[in-house]
């Protein structure tokens, strides 16, 4: 039997599948990524391992994906997200051709074609606002944990817009509507229709081609599904079995094992893990630039010296 | 003797400053927003009563200014923050041709006129990026009060750049750097010249003319001062009363129509709102 396990190592969550080779999952497993990326997939794949009752020697191919893949030391190789979102999902839906995936810290709105390959995309990363983090901070404000902002929406009797933009701004907005005694669960409705509307604009910017379908934790959110079906006016394709949120890494492991039916088809023996050529330098995650290589900082910091 | 008031209510502080009828500063007062701006307006009020030891009815005029000036149930007058920041201003720095503004959730250039009329301004009121929040994030995360981050980050030697834009991944960004074991300090730095570089992009869309001067409650960060003066190029004008350029704009205001000779009692008459 063949196993192959693919992470998706996301800005918020880490998630991660197994797979064999008759294309059955047989585990997933998730955590919080933290600030700590590499551990955290190490972490997820060993309580995958387990879940799955495996060992490591079991596993013939790791794919990452995701914003952390190069940091996962012991993968065969790495896939952006944007492949594995459209691969999973024209697996499971092969009339869809416009995919929303809402992410902790990032949107991404992703045009297909009949084979899923990916023909636009369009990625939101630089703002709060139209990401999960907007819920949350929203969420937040209103005491609510992330797990409450679905069941608590659906209880939402009157639509109370949400006219901010920037999620810092929204919090004013939130705290001036709970002022005025408006129910917490139109707040949270009036999030969710915020942010709806911000993934539409997203989505029209690809092209807006039917059928559509939703990647991320939102598609466990029903409040959020709702709304977005409203806006499209159009149904929404959900990942069956609750896989919605390992979109990524379902897309990763079927890529993973499709390289390991080529290599043992042209009877090559499958490397072990960490082994094809040298780990590449993190390159999404390198923002630790030391800011003194940069003239106006170094310009910047001369000038304090001469000051202090 | 007569009195006049200004009261500023903006979005994260009220501040209130009463001038007599020269024009002296008698009395300053600041507190922290709460929920119910109106209240926040009335406390503000009496605290600059209670501190320059007045009645209510020695305050002749009142001019409310800023985000709330609406709420100021007693304002006699309303005047937009742009036109009293650069009154303010003005007052104590007559060669001012920029405003740099920076609060706690808007940032604000203001363009000067030769005559000390308002040319052009651009306020970031879309995106807290470039705001105090932005510093109130870093306060969060490395659970520091807002008036010791200034003087950490004059102690950096090797700067970290700070590339999220926006103030909420700002957050999780700063605790990330610690986290790979980046001092606290240079990850400061990187706080401040990233809302520095964002604010000289604010005042070059409005254009920079000397003299520049840098009010708001950030002003009072030596590091943001510094930064921004090596940003922009020029050396800023900073006020010992920065945070109360606006209340003194809009006292002034007051001034003006208390010397015309018109009252309060005028104005309603004349359907002013």
């Amino acid at each position: 039997m063949i196993l192959a396990v693919g992470i998706d190592i996301g800005s918020t969550y880490t998630k991660a599948v197994l797979m064999d080779e008759t294309l059955q999952v047989r585990a997933t497993a998730l955590r919080r990524s933290g600030y700590k990326p590499a551990v955290a997939a190490a972490a997820v794949y060993d309580d995958l391992l387990e879940k799955a009752g495996v060992t490591k020697n079991d596993v013939s191919y790791i794919a990452t994906s995701g914003y952390g893949r190069y940091m996962v030391p012991f993968r065969h190789t790495q896939i952006t997200e944007l492949t594995c979102h459209a691969l999973a999902m024209v697996y499971h839906f092969p009339q869809v051709r416009t995919i929303l995936d809402i992410g902790g810290q990032d949107i991404k709105a992703i045009r297909i074609d009949d084979r899923g390959r990916v023909r636009a995309f369009r990625l939101n990363d630089k703002c709060a606002a139209g990401t999960g983090a907007f819920l949350e901070k929203t969420a937040r404000y209103l005491g609510l944990t992330t797990a409450d902002i679905g069941p608590y929406a659906l209880r939402s009797t009157r639509l109370v817009e949400i006219s901010s933009v920037c999620a810092v701004f929204a919090e004013s907005e939130v705290i001036n509507h709970l002022s005025t005694g408006i129910a917490p669960e139109d707040i949270m409705q009036g999030a969710i229709s915020a942010l709806a509307g911000r993934a539409l604009q997203l989505m029209k910017r690809v092209g807006l081609e039917k059928e559509f379908a939703l990647a991320g934790g939102m598609t466990q959110n029903a409040a959020m599904v709702t709304a977005l079906e409203a806006k499209l006016g159009a149904p929404l394709h959900l990942p069956p079995q609750g896989l919605g949120q390992f979109n990524g890494a379902f897309g990763a492991v079927l890529l993973g094992l499709r390289r390991v039916e080529r290599l043992l088809a042209e009877g090559r023996e499958i490397p072990p893990p960490g082994s094809e050529g040298p780990v590449q330098t993190a390159r999404r995650w390198s923002l630790f630039v030391q800011a003194a290589q940069e003239p106006a900082m170094a310009a910047g910091l001369k000038a304090l010296k001469v000051l202090r | 003797m007569e009195y006049v008031a200004g009261i500023d209510v903006g979005s994260t502080q009220a501040k209130g400053v009463i001038l007599d009828e020269r024009g002296n500063l008698v009395s300053k007062a600041i507190i922290d927003m709460e929920t119910n701006m109106g209240a926040a307006a009335e406390e503000i009020f009496q605290r600059v009563l209670a501190s320059a030891n007045l009645e209510a009815s020695a305050i002749v005029f009142t001019v409310a200014t800023g985000y709330g000036r609406y709420r100021v149930t007693f304002g006699d007058l309303q005047v937009t923050e742009i036109s009293c920041h650069a009154r303010g201003a003005l007052a104590e720095f007559p060669w001012t041709r920029t405003v740099l503004d920076i609060g706690g959730q808007d940032t604000k250039a203001i363009r000067i006129g030769d005559s000390g009329e308002v040319i052009d301004f651009a306020m970031n009121d879309k995106c807290a990026a470039g705001t105090g929040r932005f510093l109130g994030a870093a306060s969060f995360a490395l659970e520091m009060p807002l008036s010791e981050l200034g003087p950490l980050a004059l102690q950096s030697t090797r700067p970290v750049r700070i590339t999220t834009t926006c103030t909420v991944f700002a957050e999780t960004e700063i605790i990330g750097h610690l986290a790979k074991g980046h001092l606290p300090e240079d990850v400061l730095m990187g706080m401040h010249h990233s809302i520095a570089t964002r604010c000289a992009s604010l005042v070059r869309r409005v254009g920079l003319a000397p003299e520049v001067t840098f009010s708001g409650g950030v002003s009072r960060n030596q590091a943001m001062v510094v930064l921004l003066q090596e940003v922009l190029g020029v050396p800023l004008n900073v006020s010992a009363q920065a945070q109360f350029m606006g209340a003194i704009g809009a006292a002034l205001y007051a001034l003006d129509h208390v010397r015309a000779g018109r009252r309060p009692e005028h104005l309603v008459k004349e359907g002013a709102r």
